[in-house]
């Protein structure tokens, strides 16, 4: 029903947007293919030698592999910690569900309203005294700890959408719960589980609170890597962009594929 | 209450008890999400309140003791304090403001239709995938940086004296890096919800000659209410935490222009060592965050209500 005239100066006017939004994303790239020198001339070079020089160079500077396999491992460790706890929760709450499941779920809620910086000192000190300052064990604990509500909240959606009869049915041939969860609600809803992990990576591996609070070498991840070449010597912008478009990229791919149930974790189920 | 009464009431709520787990015990299934975060909310919460009472400095060895209110008053005699609490209000507000209105208007525009639409909404909502530290750092030095950044450029190219964005403006450009990331979630959200906006109440609107200007205000505008507060909740909870940002950019200055709640805390306990200083630090950004959860769940029931 858009007059053809119509959806062409919207095609302008929305890429024009589009483009001004994303414009920092494109600079940071072509800035990563420049020398270091062609980096920093006024006025700014759209032509130059494209070199890969610093990607070399990420790769051979400061532990930048120990970094992405600390992102990595964090991530992903604290995400599968994650599910193991919630979606036993999930299939109790949205197929066995009390009269205290709204409030348990509203309360999970509440624990996201706690500030981080409320409890910064007391969890330094408890990881100081227990060793696990600085190591990948505390940061996977504290990511599994901040992630939960949210995971919980988003299977349970998912799983409410399963029948309940498809369930019923099974529990009628005798599968316990293990064989319910593994076997029949796994596989029905795992498009849902699988955006609810990827989202759990991407709020994980975007952290930079308790990274850069809780470690220092040995457990850095990415955003903990990149936060120090803020300091003087670190400054080097055709370095600083190659590295901040590696330890980017991974996860803007996964924002993309979950865009649409993203929503749905990230407003708690209220926007669908 | 007689024990028949009492017999009266329970029992059909046992029943009901006993058959909604239909001969499954959920405890166990349940619990241990309850559990490790009963913990995580009790455990460190008391430390910090513990430690708030105390004369407790990593560094010296002599401040032991019970404090009493001492660390309160000190945090509250200290003018910082006042200035990262109002630092904190005007760059959650600041950046409140700015999300909302832009994400509305995207939201409108990538609603209509328009050639390569969901190729340009895959651009639009980016930034909000990008690391804080890197959407800092990329900001303060390619586009904000006084002399060789191209923000610096374009202002020269026009004959005007390049901003020095972190010494002049130094909130507000903590506040620009910050609503970079935090539009595209506000345009993510309320596009998902323009899009379940029925278009026959539109169609409907425009045969009884309602300009786009009225349509808005009148159809579209409503419909996005609910979603709008919970963008501006669940976006508060996020923005009362800033951190990585400042800290890469300002380091919480020039002085304390930048230094929020969160920032306050980590100085006074992480580079001063006030254990003390820092967990009062910490319990007041507590009350301050369930002062204002308390109004945005009030404002939202209301909204779920109506």
């Amino acid at each position: 029903m858009t007059k053809p005239r119509t959806k062409i100066v919207m095609t302008f006017v929305g890429w024009g947007v589009a483009f001004l939004i994303f414009f920092p994303i494109i600079w940071m790239a072509i800035t990563s293919f420049k020398t270091e020198i062609d980096a920093v001339q006024t006025p700014p070079r759209l032509f130059f030698t494209p070199t890969l020089e610093n990607y070399t160079a990420v790769g051979d500077r400061v532990n930048y592999f120990q970094a992405v396999y600390n992102s990595v491992i964090e991530s992903v460790g604290s995400t599968i910690c994650c599910l193991l706890l919630a979606m036993p929760a999930a299939y109790a709450m949205s197929f066995y569900p009390t009269r205290k499941t709204k409030d348990l779920l509203m309360w999970m809620l509440s624990t996201k309203m706690m500030p981080a910086v409320g409890v910064l000192v007391p969890m330094y000190l408890i990881f100081r005294t227990t060793g696990l300052l600085d190591t990948k064990t505390g940061i996977v604990i504290i990511y599994t700890l901040m992630n939960l509500p949210i995971v919980v909240w988003m299977l349970y959606s998912f799983f409410r959408e399963v029948p309940k009869e498809i369930l019923e049915a099974s529990r009628m041939d005798g599968a316990g719960p293990g064989q319910q969860l593994l076997l029949l609600l796994l596989p029905l809803s795992l498009p849902g589980v699988m955006s609810t992990a990827l989202l759990s990576i991407i709020l994980s591996w975007n952290e930079a609170f308790w990274s850069i609070n809780l470690t220092a070498s040995n457990a850095a991840p990415l955003t903990q890597l990149i936060a120090s070449f803020s300091s003087p010597e670190g400054l080097f912008w055709a370095k600083l962009s190659a590295a901040s478009l590696l330890a980017i990229a991974p996860i803007l791919v996964f924002g993309w594929l979950t865009q649409r149930q993203l929503v749905r974790g990230l407003t708690f189920g209220a926007v669908k | 209450m007689t024990s028949s009464s009492l017999a009266r009431d329970v029992a059909p709520k046992l029943e009901k008890v006993r058959r909604s787990k239909r001969g499954v015990d959920t405890r166990p299934l349940v619990w241990p999400s309850i559990g490790v975060l009963l913990v995580w909310m009790i455990v460190p919460l008391a430390l910090t309140l513990w430690f708030s009472v105390l004369n407790y400095n990593l560094t010296d060895p002599t401040s032991t003791g019970f404090a009493g209110f001492g660390n309160y008053l000190y945090l509250l005699r200290d003018p910082a304090l006042a200035t990262a609490l109002l630092n904190t209000f005007l760059l959650v507000g600041g950046v409140l403001l700015t999300t909302v209105l832009l994400g509305t208007l995207f939201a409108v525009l990538f609603d209509q239709e328009f050639y390569g639409q969901g190729a340009a909404r895959l651009f639009v909502i980016a930034p909000f995938f990008v690391m804080p530290t890197v959407a800092a750092l990329v900001w303060k030095n390619l586009l904000m940086d006084p002399v060789n950044g191209l923000f610096a450029y374009f202002a020269r190219s026009i004959g005007l004296d390049p901003v020095v964005w972190f010494s002049d403006l130094p909130l507000t450009s903590v506040g620009i890096i910050v609503a970079w990331q935090w539009v595209p979630f506000a345009t993510l959200i309320l596009l998902t919800a323009m899009q379940s906006l029925d278009r026959e109440q539109i169609e409907a609107a425009r045969m009884d000659g309602a300009k786009a200007l009225a349509r808005f205000r009148h159809v579209v505008l409503p419909h996005l209410a609910r979603p709008v507060t919970i963008v501006v909740m669940i976006e508060t909870i996020f923005l009362l935490g800033i951190f990585a940002e400042i800290l890469v950019t300002t380091s919480g200055g020039p002085g304390d222009a930048t230094t929020n709640l969160p920032y306050l805390v980590y100085k006074t306990a992480l580079l001063q060592f006030d254990i003390g200083g820092g967990s009062a630090g910490g319990v007041i950004a507590i009350v301050v965050a369930n002062v204002v959860a308390f109004f945005l769940v009030r404002t939202v029931a209301r909204n779920l209500d109506s």
